[in-house]
C-alpha cells in the first residue's frame, strides 16, 4: 500500500492505494474527478525527493507528493 | 533555512546574519526582500509550504554556492502576511561580488519556479489561490 498527498491549493484528503510504479498511480489518479482540472499541472515527489519517470518502481509506504503550481516570495 | 508563522523580521535576520559571517572574510553581501504591496484590494498575501521538499531544494542550492566559495541563506513566512510586510528574504555572502550578483539572480529566479510554497491572495479574510501567479515546477504533468 502506497499513500498519496496532495499539496497546497488542491484541498484534497490523501490517498491510500496498491501500486507497483507510478504508472498504476497516474492510472489512478486519471479517473478521480477531482483531479482532472490539477494533474497536468502537478509535479511529483516520492518520498520528499522529486521524480520525473512514470517506470519509477515502488514499495509498500511509499508516500507520493502531488505538488501544484507554486509561487513564493 | 528559516520558517516563520507571519511577516518576517527583517532587520533581526539581516542583523544576525551579518554578525555570523562577521569574520569570515566575504568581500560581498547581497541581500534580498520581497515585500507585500498593495494591490487589487488584498489585505494580505498567505503561504502554504512543504518543508521536506523545501528543505532539499534548499540544501542542493547550498551545495551549488559552496563550490563557489560561497553561503545562500533565506527565510520564509508561513500562514497570512499582511500588507506593506515582508515574507522571504534571501542573501548570498561571497568572497568577490561578482559570484554573489550571479548567484543571488538565479538563487531568486529558481526559487520563484522550484521551492515548493503555495500563494493565496487574503481578501475579505478569505483566502483566494494565486494561480495565474503561479509556476508549474520542473516534471509538471508527469501523471497526466
Amino acid at each position: 500500500m502506497i499513500k498519496v498527498e496532495f499539496l497546497g491549493p488542491i484541498g484534497k484528503a490523501p490517498l491510500e492505494m496498491e501500486a507497483n510504479t507510478l504508472a498504476d498511480v497516474a492510472a489512478k489518479l486519471r479517473t478521480d474527478s477531482d483531479l482532472s482540472s490539477w494533474l497536468d499541472k502537478c509535479a511529483v515527489a516520492l518520498n520528499d525527493t522529486m521524480v520525473n519517470d512514470l517506470s519509477t518502481v515502488l514499495k509498500d509506504g511509499d508516500k507520493i507528493s502531488i505538488l501544484p503550481p507554486v509561487c513564493g516570495g | 533555512m528559516e520558517l516563520y508563522n507571519g511577516p518576517l523580521d527583517t532587520k533581526e535576520i539581516f542583523g544576525r546574519w551579518l554578525d555570523e559571517q562577521a569574520a569570515s572574510n566575504y568581500g560581498a553581501f547581497i541581500p534580498f526582500v520581497g515585500t507585500i504591496r498593495a494591490e487589487d484590494d488584498i489585505e494580505a498575501l498567505s503561504f502554504d509550504i512543504y518543508e521536506p521538499v523545501l528543505q532539499k531544494w534548499f540544501d542542493e542550492w547550498q551545495e551549488k554556492a559552496k563550490a563557489l566559495g560561497a553561503v545562500v541563506k533565506m527565510a520564509h513566512s508561513l500562514g497570512d502576511v499582511p500588507v506593506h510586510t515582508s515574507s522571504y528574504v534571501s542573501a548570498v555572502f561571497s568572497p568577490k561580488r561578482r559570484v554573489a550578483l550571479e548567484l543571488i539572480d538565479a538563487f531568486v529566479e529558481d526559487f520563484k519556479a522550484n521551492a515548493p510554497i503555495w500563494k493565496y491572495d487574503v481578501k475579505n479574510g478569505e483566502r483566494i489561490y494565486a494561480a495565474d501567479r503561479s509556476t508549474v515546477m520542473n516534471g509538471a504533468g508527469l501523471l497526466a
